[in-house]
C-alpha cells in the first residue's frame, strides 16, 4: 500500500484512538495549546492595536513588531526558551504567543484604522465618548479585518503548535517526533495530515465568522426605494 | 438658546489659518447661514459650537456660558448635528441611526426606536425604511435620515454642515422647503453651513459671507446683502449682476409682469 494509504489506515485504526496518547486526546491538546497561545497574545495585541488605530499614535510599533518577530525563527526561539525555561509546556507556549502577536496586532490596528472616518467623526459629533466610539463604531466596522488578523494568527499557531511536542508530551506533534525517531513514516504522515485537517477546519470556521462581520450588502438597485414621495404632514 | 461667537480665530497645527477674529450673535430660534467657497472656514466655525474644534483665540458662548466650561460629550449630545455627506453609521439600521443620541442618554432602546419611526415620518420618509441599512437608501433619503437623527433628542441648537450639498438640485429644493417648514414649527437655533448662496438666502435669517481664511466679507439679512453688497467680492458671490437676479417689470395688457435679465418672465407683480 502507498504511504498515504498507510497513513490513513493508521488514523482509522481504532487502537490509535482513546487513552492518554490517543488521537482524540492529542487533537484536544493541540487545539487547547493553539487556543491558549492565541488568547494570550490577543489579550495584549488586540487592545494595543485598537489603541494605536484609534489614536493614530505609535504606528511605528506595529511595523517594527511585525518586522522583528517575522525575522525570528520560531524553532530557534523555542530552543532558546527551552534552554532557559526547561522541559515543559511554558517555552513552546511562549514561542507561539510571540508568533501570534504581529498578525493580531496588525489586524486590530488596521481594522480600527479602516473604519470610515466620516462615520467616526459623525459619531463623535453626536456625543459618543472615546470608548463608545471604539466599541460601537470602530470595532464593528473593522471587525472583518480584526478577524482576518485572528485567522492568520490561528493558522500560523495551529501549524507551529506541532513544535510543542519538541519539549513536552503535548499535541499532534508527538506523532511526528515519535514517527521520526522510530522511522514509522505512516505515523509521521498521519500526524501531519491531522494537523493540516485541524488547520483547515479552524480556517474555514473563522472565514465564516469573518464573512458574517462584513456587514450588510446593499440591495440591488431595483430594490432600492424610489426617491421619497414625501408624506408631508 | 442663543449662540455668540466672540472674537474667535483658528489656526490649525500645520499653520493653516481657517478663521480670523470672527464675531457674531445668533439669537434664539433664528437661523444663521455661513456661506463661502470651499476652504473658507465655515465648517471650522460651526464645529466650535459643539467643541469639535477649540478656537485658538476668542470664545463661543451658548446662553452666555463659555462652551469650554461644559463637558464635551454632554454638550455634543445636547446639540443636533447633521454632518457633511450624512455620516450615517453604515452598520446600523436607519431606525437605530436615528435613535443614536437618545440611546446614549439613557432612553430605553424600545422607546427610542418608536420615537425614531415617528421622526422618519416627520422628515417625509416612510417609517418602513427604518429597517434598512443606510447603503440601501438614496442620497436624498440618507440626508433626511441625518436630519431626523439630529432632531431625535429634541435639541435647542442644530448644526448643519452642507446638509443638502450631495443631492441633485430638485431633491435639494424639496429638502430645503421641508427644513423651512420644520423650522417654522420647531423654532430651533440653527447654524447652517453652505456654499450655495441661494440656499443661504432661502433658509438664513442672518447670512455671513466668508472669504478665504475665515474673514467676514459681509454680514446681514438676505435683503440687506442683495440690496447693498459690501464690495465686488460679495456682489460677485451673490451674483447681484446675474441675469436671474436683475429683475425688471414690463406692462402686458394692463398687468405688471416681472422679467429677468434674459427677458424671461418670472412672475406677476401683485
Ligand atoms: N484638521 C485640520 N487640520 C489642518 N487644516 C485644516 C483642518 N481642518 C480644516 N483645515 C483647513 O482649514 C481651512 C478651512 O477649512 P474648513 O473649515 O473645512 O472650510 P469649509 O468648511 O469652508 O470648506 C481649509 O484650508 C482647510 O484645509
Ligand atoms: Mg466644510
Amino acid at each position: 500500500m502507498s504511504l498515504f494509504g498507510d497513513a490513513l489506515a493508521w488514523i482509522l485504526d481504532g487502537g490509535h484512538w482513546g487513552g492518554p496518547t490517543g488521537i482524540d486526546t492529542r487533537l484536544w491538546q493541540h487545539l487547547a495549546v493553539t487556543f491558549a497561545a492565541v488568547a494570550l497574545a490577543a489579550a495584549v495585541a488586540i487592545p494595543l492595536g485598537v489603541l494605536i488605530g484609534h489614536t493614530g499614535r505609535g504606528r511605528l510599533v506595529v511595523v517594527a513588531t511585525a518586522g522583528a518577530v517575522r525575522a525570528v525563527p520560531t524553532l530557534g526561539l523555542l530552543t532558546l526558551l527551552g534552554l532557559w525555561l526547561g522541559i515543559g509546556l511554558t517555552a513552546p507556549l511562549l514561542a507561539l504567543v510571540v508568533l501570534a502577536f504581529p498578525s493580531l496586532l496588525a489586524g486590530a490596528y488596521a481594522g480600527v484604522e479602516s473604519a470610515d472616518r466620516g462615520a467616526v467623526d459623525a459619531a463623535r459629533s453626536l456625543g459618543m465618548s472615546e470608548w463608545q466610539l471604539v466599541l460601537r463604531v470602530e470595532l464593528p466596522l473593522g471587525a472583518a479585518v480584526v478577524i482576518g488578523g485572528l485567522r492568520a494568527a490561528t493558522l500560523q499557531v495551529v501549524a507551529t503548535a506541532t513544535l510543542a511536542a519538541y519539549l513536552s508530551d503535548t499535541g499532534l506533534g508527538r506523532y511526528l517526533f515519535a514517527g521520526l525517531k522510530s522511522r514509522d513514516y505512516p505515523q509521521m504522515l498521519a500526524g501531519a495530515l491531522l494537523v493540516a485537517a485541524l488547520a483547515l477546519l479552524l480556517d474555514v470556521a473563522l472565514a465564516f465568522v469573518q464573512r458574517a462581520c462584513r456587514g450588510p450588502a446593499p440591495l440591488a438597485p431595483s430594490d432600492a426605494a424610489p426617491e421619497a414621495a414625501p408624506a408631508k404632514g | 438658546m442663543g449662540i455668540e461667537f466672540r472674537g474667535v480665530s483658528k489656526t490649525y497645527a500645520d499653520g493653516t489659518v481657517a478663521v480670523t477674529d470672527f464675531s457674531c450673535t445668533v439669537p434664539s430660534h433664528s437661523t444663521l447661514a455661513l456661506v463661502g467657497s470651499s476652504g473658507s472656514g465655515k465648517t471650522t466655525l460651526m464645529r466650535m459650537v459643539n467643541r469639535m474644534v477649540d478656537p485658538s483665540a476668542g470664545t463661543v458662548l451658548i446662553d452666555e456660558r463659555d462652551v469650554r466650561e461644559l463637558d464635551k460629550v454632554a454638550l455634543r449630545r445636547s446639540i443636533g448635528y447633521v454632518p457633511q455627506a450624512g455620516g450615517l453609521l453604515p452598520h446600523r439600521r436607519v431606525v437605530d441611526n436615528v435613535a443614536t443620541v437618545p440611546v446614549l442618554t439613557g432612553t430605553s432602546r424600545r422607546t427610542a426606536r418608536a420615537d425614531a419611526l415617528d421622526l422618519l415620518a416627520r422628515v417625509g420618509l416612510d417609517p418602513a425604511l427604518g429597517r434598512r441599512f443606510p447603503s440601501q437608501l438614496s442620497g436624498g433619503q440618507q440626508q433626511r435620515v441625518a436630519v431626523a437623527r439630529a432632531l431625535a433628542a429634541d435639541p435647542h441648537i442644530l448644526l448643519m454642515d452642507e446638509p443638502f450639498g450631495a443631492v441633485d438640485p430638485i431633491v435639494r429644493r424639496d429638502l430645503q422647503d421641508q427644513l423651512a417648514e420644520l423650522q417654522a414649527e420647531l423654532g430651533k437655533t440653527i447654524v447652517l453651513v453652505t456654499h450655495d448662496i441661494d440656499e443661504a438666502f432661502r433658509l438664513g435669517d442672518q447670512v455671513v459671507i466668508l472669504r478665504t481664511g475665515g474673514v467676514v466679507a459681509q454680514t446681514g439679512t438676505p435683503q440687506q446683502i442683495l440690496a447693498e453688497p459690501a464690495d465686488d467680492f460679495v456682489r460677485d458671490f451673490v451674483g447681484a449682476d446675474r441675469a436671474e437676479r436683475r429683475l425688471t417689470t414690463t406692462e402686458v395688457d394692463g398687468r405688471r409682469i416681472v422679467v429677468d435679465g434674459d427677458g424671461r418672465p418670472v412672475g406677476v407683480l401683485a
